[in-house]
C-alpha cells in the first residue's frame, strides 16, 4: 500500500529507511523515525480505536503524550503491552499494533451499542445501576464491564525484559528540550554545573521544531541541533531523550522514565528495555511546555478532528497529511500557522476563527497566500461516523449565544485550537500552589515551594524572545548559586511573528433541537451533559464533579480536558475559573510500565539471599530449602522417595536416639563488649545478669517497652567484658537496634559497644544422646565431661586445628552442644562433624525436625514471640525477676498481664491420636455453637511427636494454666476441620528437663 | 523521598534510615516509681503533630546512629538535625 498521505520531501524522518509494520493485522509502510501515528497517517488511517464508555469510533487528536484516543495494545520480539499511545511509540521494522477498546473488531463493535443507548449513559450510570440488584453485580454486570472496557489486555507470561534503576545527583535537571529548557541547560553547563537535560519524545528542539522562527540568523530547529551537540559534548551535562520526568517528590527527588529500546524490534543483549532514573536536583527548571486545548463542538471525536499543532507536527516533523481538504476552527492565531505550513504544501483550508476582527503578522500571512477565512465563525457539529466527511458550520453572534444560519462545507478534517494550557504537572506535584492567569484562562505556576522554577510556555509565556531571555537568565543565576561561576552568555537576537490576543471562548452553544454529544475528557467519553447532570445532582467540588463523571480521571490524566471542564463548571455555577479550583495533579504524568518501577527487584532479586558457609554441602546432600526470612535453610534432607513428613520424623527420631547435626548459621549474633556489658544485659533481659560467671551461657528474654516479649536467646559470658548475645533468625536487625538505641539515646552513660558477629560465625547445633560422645572425638584435648562442660556450660576447643567455640545449650531438648567456627572454617567443620559422628550414626536434620523437637519438648519460638503475648502467655514468668527493673518490666503490671484468666501455653493432643491439627486452628469449648463461636484460643504450632508417634500442637489458650486435662475441639474452617482434642502439659516430653543436664 | 542531613555522614536518601518515633519522649527513670498515667504517656500516648516535629531516626544503612530531626510533618521540611547527645535548643 502507498503511503498516499505522505509529502514528497520534508520532514525529519529517514526516507531512506522503509520499515514495514502491521495494524490490526494489516501491512503498512512506514520511515525510521515515524511514529506508529504518524505512519498510519501517512496511510490516511484514521480509525484507531473505540471509546472507553459509548465505543465511538476513535481517531488520532494529538501527536505526543497529550494523546487521548490512539492507545493500542502493542507486540513487539514475542511479548505485549497495552496502554501504548500511537502517538508516542516510535515505528520499528515489523512492529504490530492492534486497537483495543473494540470487539470483534474497530469496524464493527457490539460495544457502539451503547453509543445508540447513550441517553442511558449518563454520569454515574455505572454508579445508579450496576449496584442493584446486589448479586447482579459479580455474575452479570461486571464480567460485560470487563469485557467491554479496559485498554488492553496485560500479559499473563513472565516478562523478559530486564529493567533497571538509577539514581543520579545534579545540580540542575532540566525537563523538557524546549527554547526555555536548551538555553536554561546551555547557560548552567557553561557555568560548569552538572546538568541533567531530559526530553520525552526522540528529538530534542520541543516547540522549535514546527515552529517557524529564527534564532541569532538560523531556523529555530538548526539553533536548538546546535545546541545539543554542544551540550552532548560537555562533561558536566547529560542530554536525555525519550526520557519522560513523571514525578516530583520530596527534597526534590524527581523521577524519570528512559525508553531505552522501545523504538527498537527487540531489546539489545544486556541493554534494559526501560531504566528509571531517582534524580537528586539541587536545583530544577520546568521547561515542560504547553498543550494545546480543544474547542468544544458537536461530534468533536470523530476521527479527523485534531489538534492544530498536531496536525502541524504531522506535516514539519513526519512530512504527512492529516487530510487534503482540511478545516481549522481556531480561536487564536495558532490555528493561522498550522493553516500556512499546510498552503506551503499546497493544501488549501478554511480558516473558522471566532474571534471577529483580528489583527496581527500571522493572520496577515494567511491572508496574503490567499487562505479563506471566515471570523465570527464556529464549527457546531462535524459530520460523518468513521471519519469527518464534512462540518455544519455558522456565524457566531458577539456574546457567544446565537447562532447563525448553519451550513454545511465539505471537509476530511477538522484542526482545532483553542489557545494554550501549560503543562504544570510537574510544579503542581512538587507543592506550588498555582495561580489562575487570566490572560490565558490557564493555571500556571505560582510561589515556588521546593527548587524549582517553571519557565516559557509552561509558565504561560508564549513568546520566543521572553522565554529564551528568561531562561539563559535563570540557567546563569542558578549555576552560578552553585559553582560560583559567572561566565556571560549573549542572547540571540530572535525573529518570531506577533500574533494578537486569543478569544475566551471555549465552547459552541447547541443549535436549537439538536443534541450532539460534545466531549470535554475523549478518553473518559465525558461530554457536556455529564457534567451538568453532576452539577444539577448537587455536585459542587470540582474533586466530587471529576469523581462522580470520570472527567479527567483517564490515563491522559485530563491533559485536554481538564481546563475546558473548569470552564464548564465555572460558567454553571456562575464562579471564576480559580474559584473552581483545579483537581490535583499526582505522578505519574503519564503511564510508567510496573516493569520499570519494580526495576531488577524480580524473582530471586526481589530480595537478597543469605546462604550459610555449608550452603553447598547442603545441596549435594539433598536438602529440600526453605526461606526462613532471606536465609535459606534446609528444610529436610531428601532420602529416596521420602516426603517432608517421613524425612524430618527420621531425623528427629535420630535425635532423639543417636546424635544429629543442624545448621544453626543464622541466629542473630551480637557482640557486647565493655565494662558496663553485664549491666546492659541486666536492664534489656527480664532475668537477672549480674552474677553470670565466665565460661557461662544464659538464656534470656527480652520485652518491648509495652511488656510484650520482643525475643528471647542465649547469651554467653566469653570473658570479663566480653559476651556473645544470640538472637532468633528473624529479630536479629530489630534487636541490634534496639540496643543501639538504648545505648545512644537512654542509658548513654553505659560503656558498651555492640556489633552483629551474625556473618563473622558458622554455626553446629549437635543434638542427641550420644553428643557427648561425637563431642569428644571432635575434641579430644578437651575435657567435654558433664563436669568439665556442664549444661549452659562454655570453653574453647581446638577443632582439628580450627579455633572453636563450644557450647552446651539446647534447643531440641537432648543433651546437646553447639559448636562456631569462624565463617570461612563452616565446611570445614561440618564436614569433619558429619565424619567423625558416623559411628554414633550422625544424621543432619532440617527445621522441621528442629521445629518437631522444640515444639514437643514446649519451648516457645517465633509462632508463639507473635509480638501479642508476654512472659506469662509463655510459661517464661520464672524468668522474670522481681527485684531489680528492666525494659517493659512496668507493663506487665497492666491489669490485663495480670489478669485470673490470662492466657497461657498448653499442649493439645487429639483425641483419636490420628489426626494432625492445623496450625491456626481456633480451640472451642462447643463446636456446634453458633457462630461466631467463642475462641479460647488458638494452635500456635504442630508436630508429629516423634517420642509418642503421635500428633502434638501447641496453643495458647486462655487460663491455660487451669485448663490441663480439659477436652475442647480444634476448628479449622479453612481446612474444614473439627478435631476433639485434650489439653495437657506444654512439656510434652521430658517436663522435668533431665536430659539437657545428663 | 527524604533528603536527611545525618550529622555523622551528610545528605543521604530516606532509604538508608528507619523511623523511630517523637524524639522529646523521655523514658522513666529505672528503679523508680511510675504512676500508670505517666507510663501510659510514655509507651502509648503521642501528640499527632500537624507542623514542627522532632523525631528519631536511626541510620541503619549508614553509621547506625540514632538521630534527632525535626521536620514539618505536613510539608516534610527538614530544618535541623542532630546527633543523639545533642542538646535541641
Ligand atoms: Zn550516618
Amino acid at each position: 500500500m502507498t503511503q498516499a498521505f505522505r509529502i514528497e520531501n520534508g520532514g525529519l524522518i529517514n526516507r531512506d529507511k522503509k520499515l514495514s509494520f502491521k495494524f490490526n493485522g494489516k501491512t503498512y509502510f512506514g520511515y525510521e523515525g515515524d511514529t506508529l501515528a504518524s505512519a498510519l497517517l501517512a496511510n490516511g488511517v484514521h480509525l484507531v480505536g473505540r471509546s472507553f464508555k459509548y465505543h465511538r469510533p476513535r481517531g488520532f487528536f494529538g501527536a505526543g503524550v497529550d494523546e487521548p484516543y490512539a492507545i493500542v495494545q502493542l507486540y513487539r520480539n514475542g511479548e505485549t503491552e497495552p496502554n501504548i499511545k500511537a502517538t508516542e511509540q516510535e515505528l520499528f521494522e515489523g512492529l504490530e499494533a492492534k486497537s483495543v477498546n473494540c470487539w470483534p473488531s474497530v469496524n464493527f463493535d457490539i460495544g457502539a451499542i451503547n453509543n445508540f443507548l447513550k441517553i442511558f449513559l449518563p454520569a454515574g450510570f455505572y454508579y445508579k445501576t450496576f449496584m442493584w440488584p446486589k448479586s447482579f453485580w459479580y455474575r452479570i454486570y461486571e464480567p460485560f464491564i470487563r469485557k467491554a472496557a479496559g485498554l488492553g489486555v496485560a500479559s499473563t507470561k513472565h516478562d523478559n525484559e530486564r529493567y533497571e534503576h538509577k539514581y543520579e545527583y545534579c545540580d540542575l535537571l532540566i525537563a523538557g528540550s524546549g527554547p526555555s529548557g536548551l538555553a536554561g541547560a546551555y547557560a548552567a553547563a557553561k557555568n560548569g554545573a552538572k546538568v541533567i537535560l531530559a526530553e520525552d519524545k526522540p528529538r530534542f528542539g520541543g516547540s522549535l521544531l514546527t515552529s517557524d522562527v529564527n534564532i541569532g540568523n538560523q531556523s529555530g530547529k538548526d539553533w536548538a541541533q546546535g545546541i545539543i551537540a554542544e551540550l552532548k559534548t560537555m562533561p558536566n551535562v547529560v542530554v536525555k531523550n525519550r526520557s519522560q520526568i513523571f514525578g516530583y517528590y520530596d527534597h526534590n527527588m524527581l523521577v524519570m522514565s528512559e525508553k531505552v529500546s522501545d523504538h527498537l524490534p527487540a531489546t539489545k543483549k544486556y541493554h534494559p528495555n526501560k531504566r528509571l532514573w531517582y534524580i537528586r536536583a539541587k536545583e530544577v527548571l520546568i521547561s515542560s511546555g504547553s498543550i494545546e486545548r480543544p474547542i468544544v463542538f458537536g461530534n468533536n471525536d470523530t476521527p479527523g478532528v485534531m489538534l492544530s499543532s498536531a496536525a502541524k507536527e504531522y506535516l514539519k516533523v513526519y512530512g504527512v497529511l492529516v487530510g487534503r481538504k482540511p478545516l481549522v476552527f481556531t480561536n487564536n492565531d495558532s490555528g493561522y500557522e498550522t493553516a500556512i505550513e499546510l498552503k506551503k504544501h499546497g493544501v488549501d483550508s478554511v480558516i473558522l476563527d471566532s474571534r471577529k476582527n483580528p489583527e496581527s503578522e500571522i493572520i496577515d500571512e494567511a491572508k496574503n497566500l490567499g487562505i479563506n477565512i471566515k471570523n465570527s465563525f464556529v464549527v457546531v457539529a462535524a459530520q460523518g461516523y468513521k471519519k469527518v466527511k464534512s462540518a455544519d458550520i455558522a456565524s457566531i453572534s458577539e456574546d457567544k449565544k446565537q447562532l447563525g444560519k448553519i451550513e454545511n462545507i465539505q471537509c476530511d478534517c477538522i484542526c482545532v485550537s483553542g489557545f494554550w494550557t501549560p503543562t504544570i504537572h510537574l510544579a503542581s506535584q512538587s507543592g506550588n500552589k498555582t495561580k489562575f492567569k487570566e490572560e490565558i484562562d490557564a493555571f500556571v505556576p505560582g510561589q515556588s515551594k521546593q527548587n524549582e522554577i517553571t519557565l516559557g510556555a509552561a509558565n504561560g509565556v508564549f513568546s520566543l524572545e521572553e522565554t529564551l531571555k528568561t531562561s539563559f537568565t535563570a540557567g546563569s543565576e542558578l549555576s552560578k548559586k552553585i559553582t560560583e561561576n559567572d561566565n556571560k552568555i549573549a542572547i540571540p537576537n530572535v525573529v518570531e511573528k506577533k500574533s494578537s490576543q486569543h478569544d475566551k471562548f471555549w465552547c459552541v452553544p447547541l443549535p436549537k433541537g439538536k443534541n450532539y454529544k460534545r466531549f470535554l475528557d475523549f478518553q473518559n467519553d465525558v461530554a457536556v451533559s455529564d457534567v451538568e447532570i453532576a452539577l444539577r445532582e448537587g455536585y459542587r467540588s470540582i474533586e466530587h464533579v471529576k469523581r462522580y463523571t470520570t472527567l479527567g480521571m483517564a490515563t491522559d490524566q485530563g491533559k485536554t480536558s481538564n481546563l475546558n471542564g473548569l470552564q464548564l463548571v465555572s460558567e454553571i455555577e456562575n464562579k471564576v475559573v480559580p474559584a473552581v479550583g483545579h483537581t490535583t495533579f499526582r505522578p505519574p504524568y503519564t503511564p510508567v510500565s510496573i516493569g520499570a518501577i519494580v526495576g531488577r527487584e524480580v524473582g530471586k532479586h526481589s530480595k537478597p539471599t543469605r546462604k550459610s558457609p555449608m550452603h553447598s554441602w547442603h545441596e549435594k546432600n539433598n536438602a529440600v530449602f526453605v526461606d526462613a526470612g532471606v536465609w535459606l535453610r534446609p528444610r529436610y534432607y531428601k532420602k529416596g522417595n521420602e516426603n517432608l513428613f517421613e524425612a524430618s520424623k527420621r531425623e528427629a527420631k535420630n535425635v532423639r536416639t543417636n546424635v544429629g547435626v543442624c545448621d544453626v548459621t543464622t541466629l542473630g549474633k551480637i557482640d557486647v563488649k565493655g565494662p558496663d556489658a553485664a549491666e546492659l544485659l541486666n536492664r534489656v533481659y527480664t532475668n537477672a545478669w549480674l552474677k553470670l560467671p565466665v565460661g557461662k551461657a544464659r538464656y534470656g528474654v527480652m520485652l518491648r517497652e509495652d511488656g510484650i516479649v520482643m525475643d528471647d536467646g542465649t547469651t554467653t559470658r566469653i570473658s570479663e567484658n566480653h559476651y556473645h548475645m544470640t538472637t532468633t533468625t528473624a529479630q536479629a536487625a530489630n534487636v541490634l537496634s534496639h540496643l543501639e538505641y538504648y545505648l545512644q539515646l537512654v542509658w548513654p552513660e553505659l560503656n558498651v559497644n555492640v556489633v552483629s558477629t551474625t556473618e563473622q560465625w558458622a554455626g553446629a547445633a549437635i543434638a542427641g544422646p550420644k553428643s557427648r560422645d561425637l563431642l569428644q572425638k571432635l575434641f579430644p584435648n578437651s575435657d567435654v565431661s558433664n563436669e568439665g562442660l556442664p549444661f549452659m556450660g562454655y570453653m574453647e576447643g581446638d577443632l582439628f586445628g580450627v579455633k572453636a567455640r563450644i557450647f552446651r545449650i539446647s534447643f531440641s531438648g537432648e543433651l546437646a552442644y553447639e559448636v562456631n567456627v569462624e565463617s570461612d572454617y563452616g565446611n570445614f567443620m561440618w564436614e569433619k562433624i558429619i565424619e567423625v559422628g558416623e559411628e554414633f550414626n550422625i544424621q543432619p536434620y532440617g527445621t522441621e525436625a528442629l521445629s518437631t523437637l522444640r515444639i514437643e519438648m514446649g519451648h516457645v519460638a517465633g509462632s508463639e514471640l507473635d509480638g501479642r503475648t508476654i512472659p506469662f502467655d509463655n510459661a517464661l514468668d520464672g524468668l522474670v525477676s522481681k527485684k531489680k527493673d528492666f525494659i517493659g518490666k512496668r507493663s506487665l503490671q497492666r491489669s490485663a498481664f495480670i489478669a485470673e484468666d490470662r492466657q497461657r501455653i498448653v499442649g493439645v493432643v487429639p483425641l483419636d491420636k490420628q489426626t494432625s491439627i492445623p496450625e491456626g486452628s481456633h480451640l472451642v469449648k462447643d463446636d456446634k455453637a453458633p457462630l461466631p463461636n467463642p475462641k479460647l484460643g488458638h494452635i500456635s504450632a504442630s508436630c508429629w511427636s516423634v517420642e509418642y508417634d503421635n500428633p502434638f500442637s501447641l496453643a495458647i489458650l486462655k487460663d491455660g494454666k487451669n485448663m490441663i486435662g480439659q477436652k475442647l475441639f480444634a476448628m479449622s474452617p479453612l481446612k474444614n476441620k473439627v478435631i476433639p482434642v485434650e489439653i495437657v502439659s506444654s512439656h510434652y516430653v521430658d517436663p522435668k528437663g533431665e536430659r539437657v543436664r545428663s | 523521598m527524604l533528603y536527611i542531613n545525618c550529622p555523622h555522614c551528610g545528605m543521604r536518601s530516606q532509604n538508608e534510615f528507619s523511623y523511630g518515633g517523637d524524639a522529646s519522649v523521655k523514658r522513666p527513670e529505672l528503679n523508680k516509681e511510675v504512676s500508670d498515667e505517666e507510663w501510659d504517656n510514655f509507651v502509648y500516648n503521642r501528640k499527632s503533630l500537624r507542623g514542627k516535629h522532632l523525631e528519631l531516626w536511626q541510620h541503619i544503612s549508614g553509621c547506625r546512629q540514632w538521630i534527632k530531626v525535626e521536620r514539618d510533618t505536613a510539608t516534610h521540611a527538614i530544618f535541623r538535625t542532630f546527633k543523639a547527645d545533642e542538646e535541641v535548643a
